[in-house]
């Protein structure tokens, strides 16, 4: 008795094929106004800073006219640029070393069940929930010229003698390292956290298998841990070092790029020169470095999700 | 036995250190904001080579002057009022691009959105110090130089994108059947958005309200490039702008408006926390 069967199933058929044509218009008539709002105003405006930095386009004037790649030959031969372009590495791979390799350490730590686990939860993640200019405020009154608490504290443990100091923001090196403790102080959660869930999200019975297999805690590192951590922990790398290399606001705010110019930032440079300054090509065509390692990060992240697709 | 017990004991004192240091390392700036916001001055400002005194603890009785000052000096009320001013339309603007947006490519749009998703998920990784250069010229085109409506047109540029890939996440969740089952009934496709899926959306909804208002709250850059009148600034600007005076910094307030901010920020992050990883681990996590 087919016949009914193929009744039913026809007129069923034809209207599920009908709905998905007027779903997939509904569904792009919804999606129509957050891209026309993304297309306008990151799109078009990211394409803006690609050409502006070929203009010698200023603040003051609305007018500007097309200079090629001279604001790019300048801004190359400028030594606080080349300098400021070595920072942003320096910051970024070394902060980014730190971070994951505490992260991992923390977010081992918190994996085991222990009293006050909820609170300690909270109070590490302040330094992420915390706005980051009011955070580094906080940074930039322990780092005071004069009132510094940790020199205070290096003076009592006798490490700094009668009549040495440190300028922390004074100086070159105390600098740099007072701009990547902050960094590290605010990224640390946000790794722990990511990290955190993927240690969580490996399966008891992988470990028990292994257990049953006789393999030991090294082997059980590099053969389950790492291999099934590695997506999440090139996440928690990839994020991080992308928030760390765009920021401008912990630089800005504890140093200013100085003393002479030796801190800065590819970001911060472009906040001098393009708002401060003025020079608005010249600003674009600094803050045009940020790209190249935002593609790689796309790139990689397509790859991940992908990846993820498929298994 | 004996030496097994000993050496538990031992990976339980050296956990309780690690846990003890890092939390220490996370709360001290927090700790230092809380001690200075309530210190007298004459407590406060002792030249840290003064070793005799102690900055830890409260060497004079505390007082509640900074505080005093920071509410009735400062604009400090008026930066908070701003702030939220323009998180609750930049809130408003994402729910109505993002939820529509979301819905769609959560159901309606198959394998070519999920494509999409993730485009528009990287547009997310653009920074604002790239885009804060073309952005001064559109603000100054618009006329909305030194205007908190700048600040409104341009933070859905970073909330769109990542509230439209939390909420498109979170909707995947829910099951099919309930919106089918409600069309079956006779509902149209958007009565059954309306009246059964945004309902059961509101733990999703919720999350990306709190997320696009944190967002905004610590947003930086943007605020600080385009609003010049201390009275018109966002909270995160307005405190290390406005309250230092030249060279002059008046640390107890200062420390006391970082610590009021942050605080309450941080108990919306604790529990949303998860809905937050969800978003940033992608398909990294099955």
């Amino acid at each position: 008795m087919p016949s009914p069967d193929v009744a039913l199933a026809r007129p069923r058929a034809t209207s599920v094929e009908t709905l998905s044509r007027r779903d997939l218009r509904l569904g792009k008539l919804l999606l129509a106004p957050a891209l026309a709002y993304i297309f306008l105003l990151v799109a078009i405006p990211f394409l803006l800073a690609v050409f502006l930095s070929l203009t010698n386009s200023s603040a003051g004037s609305l007018q500007f006219s097309f200079v090629g790649l001279q604001n790019f030959r300048a801004v190359v031969a400028s030594p606080v640029f080349l300098r400021a372009l070595r920072n942003t590495f320096i910051f970024t791979v070394v902060s980014q070393v730190l971070v994951i390799g505490l992260g991992n350490v923390l977010a081992r730590a918190l994996m085991k069940p222990f009293r006050g686990k909820l609170l300690v939860r909270f109070l590490i993640l302040l330094p992420w929930a915390a706005p980051i200019s009011l955070a580094t405020l906080g940074w930039l009154w322990i780092f005071d010229s004069t009132f510094s608490v940790i020199n205070w504290l290096l003076k009592v443990v006798g490490w700094l003698g009668p009549g040495q100091w440190y300028y922390w923001l004074g100086d070159p090196v105390l600098g740099m390292i007072a701009i990547i403790t902050v960094h590290v102080w605010r990224m640390l959660p946000f790794s722990t956290v990511i990290i955190l869930a993927g240690l969580t999200s490996i399966p008891k019975e992988v470990h028990e298998a292994a257990d049953i297999d006789g393999a030991g805690p090294v082997a059980k590192t590099f053969q389950i841990t790492i291999p099934m951590m590695l997506p999440i922990l090139t996440v928690a790398v990839l994020f991080g070092a992308v928030f760390t290399f765009t920021d401008m606001s912990v630089v800005y705010l504890l140093t200013r790029g100085g003393p002479y110019n030796s801190t800065h930032v590819l970001a911060s440079l472009a906040f001098q020169d393009g708002v401060l300054g003025g020079d608005v090509g010249r600003g674009a065509a600094v803050a045009i470095f940020l790209v190249p390692l935002l593609v790689v990060m796309a790139v990689v992240m397509l790859r991940i999700s992908r990846r993820a697709e498929v298994v | 036995m004996a030496r097994r017990a000993r050496g538990g004991i031992l990976a339980t004192l050296g956990h309780r250190a690690l846990i003890l240091g890092f939390t220490a390392f996370a709360i001290f700036p927090f700790y230092w904001m809380l001690i200075t916001a309530f210190k007298q001055n004459a407590d406060l400002y002792v030249g840290a080579s003064n070793t005799a005194h102690n900055p830890f603890i409260f060497n004079r009785p505390p007082t509640l002057e900074h505080l005093h000052i920071l509410f009735e000096n400062t604009l400090y009320l008026t930066w908070l009022f701003n702030t939220l001013w323009v998180g609750g339309l930049v809130v408003a603007i994402t729910l109505a691009l993002g939820v529509p947006a979301a819905y769609s490519l959560a159901r309606l749009t198959g394998r070519w959105g999920e494509r999409l998703s993730i485009g528009i998920f990287l547009t997310y990784l653009i920074p604002s110090t790239l885009l804060f250069i073309p952005f001064s010229r559109l603000v100054a085109l618009l006329g909305l130089q030194n205007q908190l409506w700048a600040l409104v047109l341009i933070y859905p540029t970073f909330t769109v994108p990542f509230c439209t890939w939390l909420l498109m996440g979170f909707l995947k969740t829910l099951p099919k059947e309930i919106e089918e089952s409600a069309m079956v009934d006779g509902c149209s496709r958007l009565g059954a958005i309306t009246r059964v899926v945004l309902p059961l959306a509101v733990p999703g909804l919720l999350t990306v309200v709190i997320f696009a208002l944190t967002l905004t709250i610590q947003e930086f850059v943007y605020s600080l490039t385009f609003i010049s009148s201390v009275g018109r600034m966002t909270v995160s600007v307005g405190v290390p702008v406005a309250l230092v005076r030249g060279d002059v910094y008046y640390w107890g307030s200062l420390m006391a408006a970082c610590l009021i901010t942050s605080v309450p920020l941080a108990f919306l992050y604790n529990f949303f926390l998860d809905r937050f990883i969800a978003g940033f681990t992608v398909g990294a996590i099955k």
